[in-house]
């Protein structure tokens, strides 16, 4: 066998009263895709971090192609030819893609950029990945595709040979997803090696050759993709055997509770009605883009509408901001937990008060007691892990930050709920029990409306499918057992 | 338990510019050690004990003193205290040496027994009273008693520590306003043109209102209290302008910290306003209770009340939440706007107030005061430990860095640094300090 391209030996790192990562072993050919997959908080994220130099490993070796490496900066894994993609893309918004893609190694000759070289070297690394477009675009005009795109250009022009690319479809349209597989499929063929890190089962087995399962900063598991199933890769993540991706729940739908009439704003959202009944979960579905949650901001005021009423248990509500809407008992799980659920450098306490103060200081002194007992109440409900009420909110993991906007709402006794991506970034075991607590609401009577991009999820989840596309609802799917992915997508796409 | 280190740690970590500030104090209270010469009641106190220790009521006692307001009033306390304790053969002399001579001279002719000459510092120093027993030996062998000194740092005297609150006054009451604003995810430049445009105001309204220097106690509160709504309201346009149309509140406070300077200087032609009582000096300058200067209480009073609204109130978690994420803070049911609004009305208000106060301690009213105020004011909370960036911060924090700021500048007065070097060093603690904080919290931040 073949020296392999990179190979991760025992590596070992703890923060302080943590081992993130005990004896992790990694390997890569070239050519090679390798999905690294593990629940949030299984060590993914510091195996990366140690791999691009952000991060100093406490024990372990790390070789390229046979020879060991140290990689003590991000600016060394670069020289050696690493290039790590993370969620959060590095680019300057107001610089052009050339710009961007030579930032910090510009062509230079005495001193003076050569914008026409970097300017046809931009072009020519972007139609090697079957991109078209104008490099001189500013990054903040490129769709979230093409932004993806410069980044592996960049990594390209720095002659990189293992690429990482940290859940790069989290953000991307089914389409545009199909336009990076084709992408990872020739840089493949050009012999990098690729490192996927993903969520979303499907992706993995249609792109990655092998995947490698962490679990509590260990290794599970490393597979050849075809010699292993759907469940068994859940199993492996999660340590216990799942029955099933979805919780069971008895749909029992009444009367209808929520009735949206007439909603426009602009182009994003053109009359769209809706009605929402007791105890079911409804699902809107639709390409990112579609109108999906621009019509939940809508509903929730957060945006004023042009026109458009809603009506809850058959009273019109005059919504006209979030604080309206919040009164009148409607809750919205943004699918941006960090920007706009939580204040993320603020206790875990202080953010599930936040919409609840009017009932934790009637007269505007806080009753403390009160805000710490309804706390413990619902944080243990909930089964929210953390080290305290005073922990900052930043610091939970992304299923448990999900569950504390949850709890949030719960706490407001909000009778209706709008989850928009409600599972988005959250690992196997913690969407579990999302989905429970999504089934529990429901079962109480509650509205329950769920914004998803994850066809299973929607098919697994709902009572009933609302499909948009362009701003209009293009079809509802009553019969959900009976409906298939093919089915929704052809209504997306209309 | 109450007390456990826990506490103590959590003390430090919330207020840890408060180490900064006792370090400070150590050092110039090390630096400016040197003999105490205790003056007035304090000192005829402890020559009192002096001569009741060695002496009975009996005794001749002779009492020095120069024609001074000071000595006056040290002998007179002397002679008070003596008469309470039975002492009845007290002699006086006011004037020089050689007053005291003749007095010797009279007192030795007619046969007196003198057992003790009690003087202050300075008279008890007079050669006449070096060599009493040879030089008159008719009167026996009085001993000179005079107030023993003691070291003790000037920096500590309790005068000098009153004077560095009261100077510390005003840019702490306007701090009080700033952090507000800052914690909410703003800035407030104007704060140091509305002190003098409310100086300006509140002393014009005195002065063609309210009678000028014959202006009663009703007549000044009423036109104080415009002086400071009429920041407010300023304080509120500067909100609006905000909130209302987006702009960058730097930009606005900027704007507007120009337009009031501006409307100081046209409100009172450039001049300085002086036409007000004397007793318009109540705020600035009277203690008028247990010694505390007035400035200093009303200034301790309005912490108090901000750490209440910050910590235990609905609005102070809605100022942290505005600052700490605003979209997130929207989304939760918070108003905004209203609270941002706020935030800059309040500053406006405390702004309004720390002009009067200056008035007061200055008895006029200019459009120079308060110049490069705003940029103390946000050094002390900053120094403070409130982060520039919002959601983060403690009001007392702001009263230490206002203090830090305070101790600094006075410490180097009592050293004689000159000022062009106070400067330099004042920035160069401020920016230690800074980084001290952010050095605490666990390192720098590389993202």
């Amino acid at each position: 066998m073949a020296t392999p391209l990179l190979e991760m030996r025992r590596i070992g790192k703890s923060y302080p009263g943590v081992h993130a990562l005990t004896r992790v072993d990694l390997s890569l050919r070239s050519g090679e895709v390798l999905a690294l997959m593990g629940e949030n908080g299984a060590g993914k994220s510091t195996l990366i971090k140690i791999l691009g130099g952000a991060q100093r490993p406490d024990c372990g070796v790390i070789r390229l192609q046979g020879d060991e490496v140290s990689i003590e900066s991000p600016v060394r894994a670069r020289e050696l030819g690493i290039a790590v993609i993370y969620q959060e893309f590095n680019l300057v918004p107001g610089l052009s893609a050339m710009e961007n893609v030579f930032l910090g190694q510009e062509l230079t000759r005495a001193g003076w950029i050569q914008h026409d070289q970097q300017r046809a070297r931009t072009r020519e690394l972007l139609t090697q990945l079957g991109m078209e477009f104008d490099p001189e675009t500013p990054c903040r005009l490129l769709t979230v595709a093409q932004q993806q795109a410069v980044e592996i250009a960049r990594a390209l022009s720095l002659k990189a040979r293992i690429l990482v690319l940290d859940e790069p479809s989290a953000v991307l349209t089914p389409r545009e997803v199909d336009k990076l597989f084709s992408i990872i499929r020739r840089l493949q063929a050009r012999g990098l090696g690729l490192i996927y890190i993903g969520h979303r089962l499907e992706e993995i087995f249609q792109i990655a050759d092998r995947v490698t399962v962490l679990r509590d900063g260990a290794n599970v598991g490393e597979r050849a993709i075809v010699d292993c199933s759907r469940n068994q890769l859940i199993e492996m993540m999660v340590g216990r055997e799942l029955q099933n991706e979805f919780p069971k729940r008895d749909s029992r739908p009444g009367a209808e509770r929520l009735v949206v009439k007439g909603m426009s704003r602009g182009r994003a959202v053109r009359d769209v009605s809706l009605k929402a009944r007791r105890g079911e979960v409804l699902a809107i579905a639709g390409l990112v883009g579609s109108g999906r949650t621009e019509l939940a901001r809508l509903v929730f005021g957060a945006d004023r509408a042009d026109t458009g009423e809603v009506y809850l248990d058959g009273r019109l509500l005059g919504i006209r901001s979030p604080r309206d809407a919040i009164a009148a008992g409607i809750g919205l799980l943004t699918e941006d937990r960090k920007l706009q659920g939580l204040v993320l450098s603020h206790s875990v306490r202080h953010n599930f008060a936040l919409p609840n103060l009017d009932m934790f200081a009637p007269l505007g002194f806080l009753d403390s007691a009160l805000e710490r007992a309804e706390f413990g109440r619902f944080s243990e409900a909930l089964r929210i892990k953390l080290s305290g009420g005073g922990q900052a909110a930043g610091h939970l993991s992304g299923g448990n930050q999900q569950k504390l906007v949850i709890a949030k709402w719960l706490a407001r006794r909000c009778e209706v709920l709008i989850f928009d991506e409600p599972t988005r970034g959250i690992d196997v075991g913690a969407k579990y029990e999302i989905y429970g607590l999504i089934n529990d609401l429901a079962w109480q009577g509650k509205v329950v409306v769920m914004i998803s991009s994850e066809l299973p999820e929607v098919l697994g989840m709902a009572d009933r499918i609302l499909v948009m596309h362009e701003g209009r609802i293009t079809g509802e799917i009553a019969d959900v057992r009976a409906s298939s992915q093919e089915e929704i997508m052809k209504l997306a796409i209309a | 338990m109450k007390f456990s280190p826990k506490i103590g740690s959590r003390i430090l970590a919330d207020y840890g510019m408060f180490l900064v500030l006792i370090v400070l104090g150590v050092f110039f209270s090390a630096v400016t050690l040197s003999e105490q010469q205790p003056t007035g009641p304090t000192a005829a106190l402890q020559v009192v004990r002096q001569i009741e220790a060695g002496f009975s009521a009996e005794a001749g006692i002779l009492i020095p003193a120069r024609d001074l307001t000071d000595d006056a009033a040290f002998a007179a306390e002397l002679v008070r205290l003596l008469g309470e304790r039975g002492f009845k053969n007290l002699f006086q002399v006011v004037g020089e040496p050689r007053d005291a001579r003749m007095e010797l001279e009279r007192m030795e002719a007619s046969g007196v027994t003198l057992q003790v000459v009690a003087g202050n510092e300075t008279t008890a120093g007079w050669l006449v009273f070096a060599d009493l027993k040879v030089d008159f030996p008719g009167l026996g062998n009085p001993v000179v008693l005079k107030p023993r000194s003691h070291r003790w740092p000037n920096f500590l005297k309790r005068d000098n520590l009153l004077n560095i609150t009261n100077q510390i006054a005003v840019i702490a009451i306007i701090a009080v306003g700033m952090t507000v604003v800052i914690i909410s995810g703003g800035i407030d430049l104007s704060v140091g043109s509305l002190i003098a445009l409310s100086a300006v105001t509140a002393c014009l309204l005195i002065q063609n209102l309210a009678g000028a220097l014959k202006a009663g106690v009703f007549g000044m509160t009423l036109s104080c209290a415009a002086a400071i709504l009429g920041s407010g309201l300023v304080g509120s346009f500067t909100g609006c302008m905000i909130t209302g149309f987006g702009i960058p509140p730097f930009i606005v406070t900027l704007g507007v910290m120009m337009m009031a300077s501006g409307f100081a200087y046209l409100l009172s032609g450039g001049e300085s306003v002086y036409q007000v009582p004397d007793s318009f000096v109540w705020l600035g300058r009277e203690a008028s209770f247990l010694g505390v200067p007035n400035a200093v209480f009303l200034m301790v009073l309005l912490y108090w009340v901000a750490h209440v609204m910050m910590s235990k109130t609905k609005l102070g978690r809605y100022f942290y939440a505005v600052g700490g994420n605003a979209e997130a803070a929207r989304l939760s049911g918070v108003p905004v706007r209203r609270v941002r609004l706020l935030a800059y009305s309040l500053c406006g208000l405390l702004a309004g107030l720390g002009g009067v106060v200056m008035a007061s301690q200055l008895k006029s009213g200019a459009p120079t005061y308060g110049q490069m105020y705003e940029l103390y004011v946000i050094a002390a909370v900053v120094v403070g430990g409130t982060s520039l960036s919002g959601g983060e911060g403690r009001i007392f924090g702001t009263l230490i860095g206002a203090f830090i700021i305070a101790v600094i500048q006075n410490g180097m007065n009592l050293m004689n640094v000159e000022s062009y070097t106070q400067k330099v060093v004042l920035g160069a603690v401020i920016l230690v300090a800074v980084l001290l904080d952010k050095l605490k919290q666990g390192g720098f931040r590389t993202r």
